[in-house]
C-alpha cells in the first residue's frame, strides 16, 4: 500500500491522520481512493492537488504510476512564473 | 567560463549561436501584440472603477452609443452567468458585477472606429457607485473590523474563527519544533513584509479578437499561454474551446503576469455585438499596473534555532499573503514549500493564510511565492550568522540540503547542486573582494520547483532535410534556440537547418504556457522524442531503400548507415537525400510527441551582492552581483547567464525600488513607470554569472529549467548587504532610500 502523507489543515478530514495507506497503481487512483475513504478531502482534491511521488513532484497527472511501496506528499497545486 | 570547461560530449549543445529571433528584433520586424491590425478592425477602451471597493447601482451607455462611430459597449450582463470557482474569480474580473474590488477594476467596454473615439466614448459612460469602506494591507484586512471584501468565500481550509477575509490556510511540518527550539543555542525570530510588485514587463497587455454571431471566433495575442487564453476565454463567455483559435504574437516580457486574462475575452464579446467586426485592445501602462495582476504582498513572521557553529535546530513561519480580492490567488501554496527548501532542517512548522484585499487579482510572477519566503528566511539566517561570527556560506554549507536528504516539504530530493553553488560562490573573486566604508556585502541561496506539464510537439522534415519544429509554449526567454540546438544535436544536422515556430492553437494539442521555467525542459523534451521518432522512420525509409531490415539501419551524424558486418555496404543517406525522396518512399516524414513533461529537476542558487550605502540620503548603489545557479545543463549558455541577470535585475528591483503605493482612498499612486520605479541599466552593474551543471537525469540533455530561481535571493542578498553596510537592518520591503536613511538614523539614536 502507498503511504500518502497529508499537509496538517489536511489532516482534520482523516481522522487526524499524518499519513494513511492506500492501493493505487495510479496517481488518479490514489486521488479516488482517497476521496472515498476520507469524504471530507474531495473538495481539496477537486480543487486540485500536485504530488511528490518518491521524491519526484508531479504538478498534474492522473496516470503517473504509484508503486505499492511508494512515499507520496500532497502538496499545494503548484503554479509558476 | 567555468560553463564551457564543463559541458562535454555534445556538438551543440552548450554553445552559442545566434539568436533565431534576433535580427527579427533588432530591425523592428518582429510583430508584438500591438503590431497586429486587420481590415475594417475597430478599437476598444474600457471603463475602469476609481473606487477601492463599491456597489455597482447603475451603467448607463446611452450617451457613448449615441456617438458616430461607436459600434457596441458591452457590461458585465452581456456575459453568461452561472460561473463556478476560478472560471467565476476570471469573469468577475474581466467584468465587475455587483462590486468593483479594487481601484481600476474593469466595469464596462467600448468598441468605436478609432482609439481616440473609443477613449472618447468611454468616458460618456455614466457608473453610479456607493463606495464601501475598503482595505488594502493584509494584515489590516485580517483585524477585527476590518471590511469583508466576500462574505462567505472561505474554502474548506479554513479553521473556524478567522476574519471573513482569510480564505485559505495551509500548515504542514515535520519534526519536534519546540525541541529542536530547545537544543538550540540561540532563538531569533523576525517579522518580515514585502509590497506588491509588478512583473513590469516592457509589452503592455494586447490583442485582436474577433468573434461573428455564429459564436466562432479568433484571437491574436501577446500571451505565456495561448491554449490557457483559449481555454479561459471560452469559460468567461460560455463558448466552446473548439470555436475559438488563439494566435499568439512575439513577447515583449511576460513572468508569470502573462498566463492569465484581464481583458482578452473583451474584444471577442465587442465583436459579437459589432457585428464581427474585429477589435484591437492594447492596455496602456497605468492599465496594466492598476489591472493586471501584480505578485502578492507578504507579512511573515519567521522563529529560526541555531547552535553557535551554526547548525540550524528547528525552524518555524507563519505567511500571511494578500493576492487581492480573489480567493486563491497568493502564492502561499508555494511559499511555504520554498522556505526552508535550501536546508536540511530535523524540525519545522509551516503556517499561512491568504487573505483578500481591495488589490487587484494577482497572477503569478516568477518562483511565485518563493521570493517572499526567501526574504524572511535568508534574512533571519543571515542576522544569526552575523550575530553568531560565522561565514554565511559555511553556515549554508553547513545546512544545505543535498541529494537524498528529506526536503523541507516532504519528499527526498534526488540529485541536485545547491552545495555546488555555495562552492562555486565561495571560490568566486568576488567573495574575497576588500570593502571599503559604507560598503557591505549580502550571501543568499534559493530555490525553485521547475515544472514540466502538458506539452505537444510536432517535427517535419523538409525535402531538402531541413526540419521545422512546431512548438507550443511561446519564447520568452530563448526557448527556440534551445529547441533548436537539441533538436539539431539529436539528428545531427547544424543548429541553422532547424527553424522552430510557436504556433496557434489549432496546430497542436493543449500546451500549457511558458511558465514554471518549463518551456526549455519541456517542450525541449517532447522535441528530442519527436526528433527520435522521424529518425527512426528515416532508418525505416533507408532500410526499404537498401532492402535490408530497419534494425540494421542506425543514425549517425545526420544520416542513416548500415550498422553491423551483416547489415551490407550502403554509403550513408543523408537526412537531405531521404527527404528529397521521401514523397516517393511513403510520404511526409514527422515526428510528434505529446506529455504530461514528469522527471522536472529543481533549480538552486546563491548570489553574493555587494553595496555602497550613502549615509546622507540613504540611496544603495550595488557595487557588484554575482549569480551562481545550477542550470542542470546550459543548452545555450548566452540565454542561461540572461535568465540569471534578469532574474538578479527583477530581484534588485524588489528590494530597493519598487512596490505599489496606495493612498488613503485606495486608489493606487504609482500609476507610471516614473512613479513605479523599475531598474534601468544606469542602475545596475554587470551581472557576473556562474552557470553550475549537475544535470538533471529526468531529461535527455539535463536540463533543469533556469527561468525562476534567479529572482529569489536578490531579496535577503540585499538586506544583508545593506545591514553590513549601515548596522540597520530593514525588514520590509522595499529598502527605498527614505526607508535606509530613517533606519540609519534609528540606529545612530539607539
Amino acid at each position: 500500500m502507498a503511504r500518502v502523507h497529508l499537509w496538517s489543515s489536511l489532516r482534520r478530514f482523516a481522522d487526524g491522520q499524518e499519513m494513511v495507506e492506500v492501493e493505487a497503481a495510479t496517481v488518479g487512483q490514489m486521488f479516488d481512493a482517497l476521496a472515498r475513504a476520507y469524504p471530507g478531502l474531495a473538495p481539496a482534491i477537486a480543487a486540485g492537488l500536485s504530488v511528490a511521488v518518491d521524491g519526484e513532484v508531479i504538478a498534474n497527472s492522473r496516470s503517473a504510476p504509484v508503486r505499492p511501496d511508494s512515499e507520496v506528499f500532497l502538496l499545494q497545486r503548484l503554479k509558476g512564473g | 567560463m567555468a560553463k564551457d570547461e564543463i559541458t562535454k560530449g555534445y556538438r551543440l549543445v552548450g554553445t552559442r549561436p545566434n539568436r533565431p529571433d534576433g535580427l527579427d528584433k533588432v530591425t523592428g520586424r518582429a510583430r508584438y501584440g500591438a503590431d497586429f491590425s486587420l481590415p475594417g478592425m475597430l478599437w476598444a477602451a474600457v471603463v475602469r472603477s476609481p473606487h477601492a471597493h463599491a456597489k455597482i447601482k447603475r451603467i448607463d451607455a446611452s450617451k457613448a452609443l449615441a456617438l458616430d462611430g461607436v459600434k457596441a459597449v458591452v457590461t458585465r450582463a452581456d456575459l453568461p452567468t452561472g460561473l463556478e470557482g476560478e472560471d467565476l474569480n476570471l469573469q468577475e474580473n474581466t467584468l465587475a458585477g455587483e462590486k468593483a474590488l479594487y481601484d481600476g477594476h474593469a466595469v464596462a467596454a467600448v468598441a468605436a472606429t478609432s482609439q481616440l473615439l473609443a477613449q472618447d466614448a468611454a468616458r460618456l459612460i455614466e457608473v453610479e457607485y456607493e463606495v464601501l469602506p475598503h482595505v488594502t494591507d493584509v494584515d489590516e484586512a485580517m483585524k477585527p473590523g476590518a471590511p469583508v471584501i466576500r462574505e462567505g468565500a472561505a474554502d474548506y481550509s479554513v479553521p473556524e474563527g478567522m476574519h471573513p477575509n482569510v480564505v485559505r490556510h495551509m500548515e504542514f511540518g515535520h519534526g519536534d519544533v519546540e525541541a529542536g527550539f530547545a537544543a538550540a543555542d540561540i532563538v531569533r525570530e523576525g517579522t518580515y513584509k514585502t509590497e506588491a510588485t509588478h512583473q513590469g514587463y516592457i509589452e503592455p497587455h494586447a490583442c485582436v479578437g474577433q468573434m461573428g454571431e455564429d459564436g466562432r471566433g479568433e484571437m491574436w495575442v501577446c500571451t505565456q499561454g495561448h491554449w490557457y487564453i483559449r481555454r479561459m476565454s471560452a469559460a468567461v463567455l460560455g463558448i466552446e474551446a473548439a470555436n475559438l483559435r488563439v494566435t499568439p504574437s512575439e513577447i515583449g516580457g511576460g513572468f508569470g503576469g502573462k498566463t492569465t486574462i484581464f481583458m482578452e475575452p473583451l474584444t471577442l464579446a465587442l465583436s459579437k455585438k459589432a457585428g464581427g467586426r474585429p477589435v484591437k485592445l492594447v492596455m496602456s501602462r497605468a492599465e496594466v499596473l492598476r489591472a493586471t495582476g501584480p505578485t502578492a504582498s507578504a507579512s511573515m513572521d519567521v522563529k529560526i534555532g541555531m547552535k553557535k557553529d551554526g547548525t540550524v535546530t528547528a525552524g518555524q513561519v507563519m505567511f500571511r499573503m494578500q493576492g487581492g480580492a480573489f480567493v486563491g490567488m497568493s502564492p502561499i501554496g508555494e511559499a511555504l514549500p520554498c522556505a526552508f527548501a535550501c536546508y536540511d532542517i530535523p524540525a519545522l512548522k509551516h503556517e499561512a493564510v491568504e487573505v483578500l484585499a481591495n488589490r487587484p487579482k494577482a497572477a503569478a510572477y516568477r518562483a511565485p511565492g518563493s521570493p517572499m519566503a526567501a526574504f524572511a528566511v535568508e534574512s533571519l539566517m543571515d542576522e544569526m550568522c552575523r550575530e553568531l561570527h560565522l561565514d554565511p556560506i559555511e553556515v549554508r554549507l553547513k545546512n544545505a540540503a543535498k541529494e537524498g536528504t528529506k526536503s523541507s516539504y516532504g519528499p527526498i530530493y534526488n540529485r541536485i547542486g545547491l552545495v555546488e553553488t555555495l562552492e562555486a560562490a565561495k571560490a568566486h573573486p568576488n567573495y574575497a573582494i576588500r570593502l571599503g566604508p559604507n560598503q557591505g556585502r549580502g550571501v543568499a541561496s534559493g530555490f525553485w520547483f521547475n515544472h514540466g506539464g502538458e506539452t505537444s510537439v510536432s517535427l517535419a522534415i523538409g525535402e531538402d532535410g531541413t526540419v521545422q519544429v512546431s512548438i507550443g509554449t511561446p519564447d520568452i526567454g530563448g526557448s527556440r534556440a534551445s529547441i533548436a540546438l537539441m533538436t539539431a544535436e539529436t539528428i545531427g544536422i547544424p543548429y541553422e537547418n532547424v527553424r522552430v515556430n510557436v504556433v496557434e492553437t489549432g496546430a497542436l494539442g493543449v500546451n500549457e504556457p511558458t511558465h514554471g521555467s518549463r518551456a526549455t525542459f519541456a517542450s525541449g523534451k517532447a522535441a528530442v522524442e519527436a526528433a527520435r521518432q522521424a529518425i527512426a522512420e528515416m532508418c525505416r525509409r533507408a532500410a526499404a531503400e537498401w532492402e535490408i531490415e530497419p534494425e540494421a539501419v542506425e543514425w549517425k551524424d545526420g544520416a542513416a548507415q548500415p550498422a553491423g558486418p551483416n547489415a551490407g555496404k550502403f554509403p550513408p543517406m543523408t537526412i537531405a537525400e531521404i527527404g528529397a525522396k521521401m514523397g516517393g518512399t511513403g510520404g511526409p516524414i514527422s515526428g510528434h510527441h505529446e506529455t504530461n513533461a514528469g522527471g522536472v529537476g529543481a533549480s538552486f542558487g546563491t548570489h553574493v551582492v555587494d553595496v555602497e550605502v550613502d549615509p546622507e540620503t540613504g540611496r544603495t548603489t550595488v557595487l557588484r552581483y554575482l549569480v551562481v545557479q545550477d542550470a542542470g545543463t546550459a543548452i545555450h549558455p548566452a540565454y542561461v547567464e540572461g535568465q540569471y541577470q534578469g532574474g538578479a535585475a527583477q530581484g534588485i528591483g524588489w528590494a530597493l525600488n519598487e512596490e505599489y503605493v496606495y493612498g488613503s482612498d485606495g486608489r493606487l499612486q504609482n500609476t507610471v513607470f516614473l512613479d513605479y520605479r523599475i531598474p534601468v541599466a544606469s542602475d545596475l552593474p554587470m551581472i557576473d554569472t556562474v552557470i553550475v551543471e549537475v544535470p538533471n537525469p529526468g531529461h535527455p540533455y539535463g536540463v533543469r529549467g533556469v527561468g525562476e530561481t534567479g529572482i529569489t535571493p536578490p531579496l535577503p542578498a540585499l538586506a544583508a548587504a545593506i545591514a553590513e553596510a549601515t548596522g540597520a537592518r530593514l525588514r520590509s520591503l522595499p529598502m527605498s532610500p527614505p526607508k535606509v536613511l530613517a533606519a540609519i538614523k534609528a540606529k545612530r539614536q539607539a
